[in-house]
């Protein structure tokens, strides 16, 4: 079925042909942004992002603490895994979901706990069981106090998203300043081969539809536990 | 200067003091004003309702009453914004193209003049009380006045100016929409009254007559004994 | 008047009578504006990234064919499906034949206003498929049978009681007056769906050219089950949503949160480049993207409002309207209410019987000023009436103009019509209000002002003389 392919992209043809529409009436120089920002002219007006990582570790601490999202500096690996472990008890934690990334394994050596790996495929109903999901990231973006995740980097679609705690182990080279750089980053890696699924994810599942009042925890994880290795 | 006066037909049939304020105060300021008699409605009820051909009949009349203006001023963030703003475009493809650019390009409304033409904002005015002021959505959003009507204001003696929440909200009168779509020009203008009354003030203060035409309907409906002026008012008193 | 228009007017005078509903609605938004204030002021410069926005759609949309190759190119690629539909039907048709031949029989859906645009839910069901929208809003509205309220919030005209019963009554819940714990109930329904759903059915917010992703925005989480968990991934997008380069997200994401919801970024903001690829665990066996048109190209050829296809759907210029706020999105009758709605619907459903609704706004200009992407909403207004006022005048108004322009295009005429005013105005306040006064659309709820005893041209002749 090729429905109106060619029927549409006439129609586009036609309309846009010889019937030039008026220029948005602008009073910011893109050009002149653009300049400043090596072709990124969007950085001249989003919000600053610090200059040096010591800054945006904190603007993504402040940001991300704002948003309820459990943010932890972490100096070994060895920290990491006493914070995990204690989550696990205070929750009550039976089953968790992960995947194998070597800072995941490396987090969850020693957890006792059975864990559900997502890498090679999975059964739905194991993955919806566990309380939480345990994740690497693809970036931190300091902007937003969020993470950037992908296939590789959160197992799959579903491991970050089903399970009603995410935890997310991070190293602090994977900072980046803004959601550019992270597009960036993505390019770099991947080239043409991008994966099927990339997403921000910033703070806890939410919503507002209900008079307008802000509720956590609407479909995806009520928690998110972002642990940040140096 | 010479200063052609230009005044709103409704300001002309309902509050020619609003039209005698202006020329107190421009003639105080030293200014010799005129008033070109051939002037009757910038066009604007027949353009707002889509009837370009008839406004444009009107339209004529003004151009042809302000061909020898040097400069054309009005007590009307609406009416001015019909001429600066909307002439360009009514005329456009038409064989009097330029004359209306001409014409958009030397009319000013009230407040805006004085502070950005003039450089004035202290015409020696003395007005008692408490004030708010209610910004008309055409000189607000349409020819950016905002500031000009406060500055005068603060030095305005003896007055308080006090901010309410909803300022920038439209009152609901909108030409014949105030007409046609009666219920929710009611509802406008009660969320606007609501907020006048919640400032405290005594007087509610615009630059534009036909919202205070909307407001004072309103308040005076509801016999509240919050008073409506316009801008050229307050400046006119001594 | 046409049926519409009528419409509009008696569900304009329901909803405005109506204080308190009124009130509700003014204190949903109030919370928004000062979150979506502190927002705008975190931008170095928001009036600079409207002006970037502006011009980045202004590059889409008059590309629009090349764009939207291209995007088809790269993510045809990658093994997703691209159907071009040119009307509501097509996309249906196409969407049920998905359906059909992959045996499904439950589908989850995340919010997409195309999908109420197209009518899909209605065409599914009746074909026998279960459908339930995942969305918090929209499963709501759902239950209630009722449209979207809003284009963001589509329950938001509903309080906590309200949900409370509503839920009660479908779903056999206890009553609750805590917002927590309806969204549990919720939550707790929508995950079994999410785990045994077929197919799921999302909208798209933009489409990206350049690597041929589609991003979806949203909060709760509910988009990414959809898209993650059922076998089939549909995703519906109109043909002008396109933009030109993924860095381009890194713009209109933050925007879109922030106009759209006061918020810095929206919870997930997701990009997905096809279906599941060789080696990936988990995702959709199919990915199909429906582009529709339904009349979008008409709109494309109008050069005057050509902009209005940059729209992000955010919302604001709803959230800051004040015919909006005071009748409501029922009000509209139609898909996308509010200004953008007004602006668009006489192109994409007639202008004949959807110009009222640009009649229907006292032309504030507040929508203008919110909008993100720059679009000219409140002139497209004006030129809306203009357009329908040229196609199909309305004799009343016609007449009227053309004496009124007589009237005031000869001074002397202008004078004897004041005069006589003069004389009509004890006439009408002996019927102020009555039946009989012809002001009454006025004197109902305001007083009307006085003639003056004499004109400003009269005084001035008298005062000032011959003096020109």
């Amino acid at each position: 079925m090729t429905g109106g392919r060619a029927i549409i992209l006439g129609r586009i043809r036609e309309a846009l042909r010889n019937n030039p529409a008026p220029r948005p009436h602008t009073s910011h120089s893109q050009s002149e942004a653009a300049a400043d920002h090596n072709g990124h002219a969007q950085r001249e007006w989003l919000p600053k992002v610090g200059e040096t990582l010591p800054e945006r570790i904190d603007l993504f601490a402040k940001i991300s603490e704002g948003l309820t999202t459990e943010f932890h500096k972490v100096p070994t690996i060895g920290a990491a895994r006493e914070l995990l472990a204690k989550l696990a008890t205070e929750s009550g934690w039976k089953k968790i979901g992960s995947h194998s990334h070597h800072d995941t394994d490396a987090l969850l050596e020693g957890i006792g706990l059975p864990v559900v790996r997502t890498e090679k495929g999975y059964a739905i109903d194991d993955l919806e069981s566990c309380e939480a999901g345990v994740t690497g990231c693809e970036v931190l973006v300091a902007q937003t106090g969020g993470i950037m995740v992908s296939v590789e980097s959160a197992g799959g679609r579903a491991l970050s998203v089903l399970p009603p705690h995410h935890v997310v182990i991070a190293r602090t080279s994977q900072m980046v300043p803004d959601l550019t750089a992270a597009f960036e980053h993505v390019k770099q890696k991947y080239g043409k081969q991008f994966p099927s699924f990339l997403s921000f994810i910033t703070g806890p599942s939410r919503t507002g539809d209900i008079e307008r009042i802000l509720v956590l925890g609407a479909h995806g994880p009520k928690r998110l536990t972002v642990i940040l290795l140096d | 200067m010479r200063i052609s006066l230009f005044i709103p037909c409704f300001v002309d049939q309902l509050y020619p003091n609003v039209a005698w304020s202006v020329v107190s105060v421009l003639e105080g300021l030293g200014h010799e004003v005129i008033f070109p008699e051939g002037q009757s409605c910038c066009g604007q009820p027949p353009f707002n309702s889509g009837y370009w051909d008839e406004a444009r009949s009107s339209a004529r009349v003004t151009m042809k009453a302000f061909r020898d203006a040097d400069v054309v001023v009005g007590p009307s963030g609406s009416c001015v914004t019909m001429i600066k703003i909307f002439y360009p475009d009514l005329f456009k493809g038409e064989p009097d193209e330029l004359e209306a650019r001409e014409l958009a390009a030397k009319t000013h409304e009230f407040s805006s003049f004085l502070v950005n033409v003039l450089g004035v904002t202290d015409v020696g005015a003395k007005f008692a009380g408490k004030v708010t002021f209610h910004d008309g959505c055409h000189g607000l959003r349409e020819l950016g006045i905002k500031s000009e009507p406060r500055a005068l204001l603060a030095k305005v003696k003896g007055l308080e100016l006090v901010e309410m929440c909803e300022a920038e909200t439209c009152c609901g009168f909108g030409g014949t929409f105030a007409v046609k779509y009666a219920p929710i020009s009611t509802a406008m203008d009660e969320v606007k009254c609501a907020s006048i009354l919640e400032t405290g003030a005594e007087t509610v203060v615009s630059n534009d007559s036909s919202c205070l035409m909307q407001i004072r309907g309103m308040l005076e409906k509801e016999k509240s004994t919050v008073r409506s002026l316009h801008l050229a008012e307050i400046l006119a008193s001594k | 008047m046409a049926t519409q228009s009528a419409d509009f007017q008696t569900l304009s005078r329901r909803y405005t009578a109506d204080k308190g509903f009124r009130a509700f609605i003014q204190k949903g938004m109030s919370g928004y504006y000062k979150k979506r204030d502190q927002n705008k002021s975190n931008f170095q410069d928001w009036q600079g990234a409207r002006d970037l926005a502006a011009e980045i759609k202004y590059e889409a949309v008059n590309h629009l064919d090349k764009y939207l190759l291209e995007f088809e190119e790269k993510i045809t690629a990658r093994g997703a499906k691209v159907f071009w539909a040119q009307n509501a039907e097509a996309a249906r048709d196409y969407i049920l034949k998905v359906a059909k031949e992959n045996n499904v029989r439950s589908i989850i859906k995340s919010k997409t206003m195309t999908s109420e645009e197209i009518h899909l839910n209605d065409a599914l069901e009746k074909q026998g498929f279960g459908v339930f929208e995942s969305d918090l809003g929209e499963y709501i509205v759902q239950l209630r049978k009722e449209a979207p309220f809003h284009l963001v919030f589509p329950a938001m005209h509903l309080t906590r009681r309200q949900i409370s019963d509503l839920f009660q009554k479908e779903l056999g819940s206890e009553a609750t007056d805590e917002p927590e714990k309806l969204t549990m109930i919720a939550r707790d329904v929508m995950r079994q769906k999410y785990c045994e759903a077929d197919m799921g059915i999302s909208g798209t917010n933009f489409a990206v050219a350049e690597t041929g992703m589609i991003s979806i925005t949203e909060n709760e989480g509910n988009a990414r089950l959809t898209t993650s968990l059922p076998r089939i991934h549909v995703a519906l997008l109109g043909i002008e949503k396109v933009l030109p380069k993924l860095e381009d997200l890194s713009l209109f994401l933050p925007m879109l949160a922030t106009a759209g919801a006061g918020q810095t970024m929206t919870c997930y903001n997701t990009m997905y480049a096809g279906p599941r690829q060789p080696g990936e665990p988990d995702g959709p066996e199919q990915m199909h993207i429906v582009l529709l048109d339904n009349r979008r190209t008409e709109l494309l050829a109008d050069a005057e409002q050509r902009d209005s296809l940059g729209c992000i759907r955010c919302g604001a210029c709803l959230n800051v309207c004040p015919i909006f706020k005071n009748v409501g999105g029922y009000s509209y009758g139609t898909t996308y209410g509010g200004p953008i709605g007004s602006v668009i619907t006489p192109h994409l459903r007639g202008l004949k019987d959807w110009k009222h609704l640009s009649a229907a706004s006292s032309l504030c200009g507040a929508c203008t000023e919110a909008c993100p992407v720059k679009i000219d909403l409140h002139h497209h207004l004006l030129q809306n009436r203009r357009n329908g006022a040229k196609a199909s005048p309305s004799a009343a108004e016609k007449v009227a103009f053309g004496g009124f322009s007589l009237m005031m295009g000869h001074p002397a005429l202008y004078r004897f019509a004041v005069i006589f005013g003069r004389v009509f105005q004890p006439l009408q306040s002996l019927v102020n209000g009555t039946i009989l006064d012809p002001l009454r659309a006025w004197t109902g709820s305001r007083k009307f002002p006085t003639l003056a005893p004499q004109s400003f041209h009269q005084q001035w002749k008298k005062d000032r003389g011959g003096k020109k």
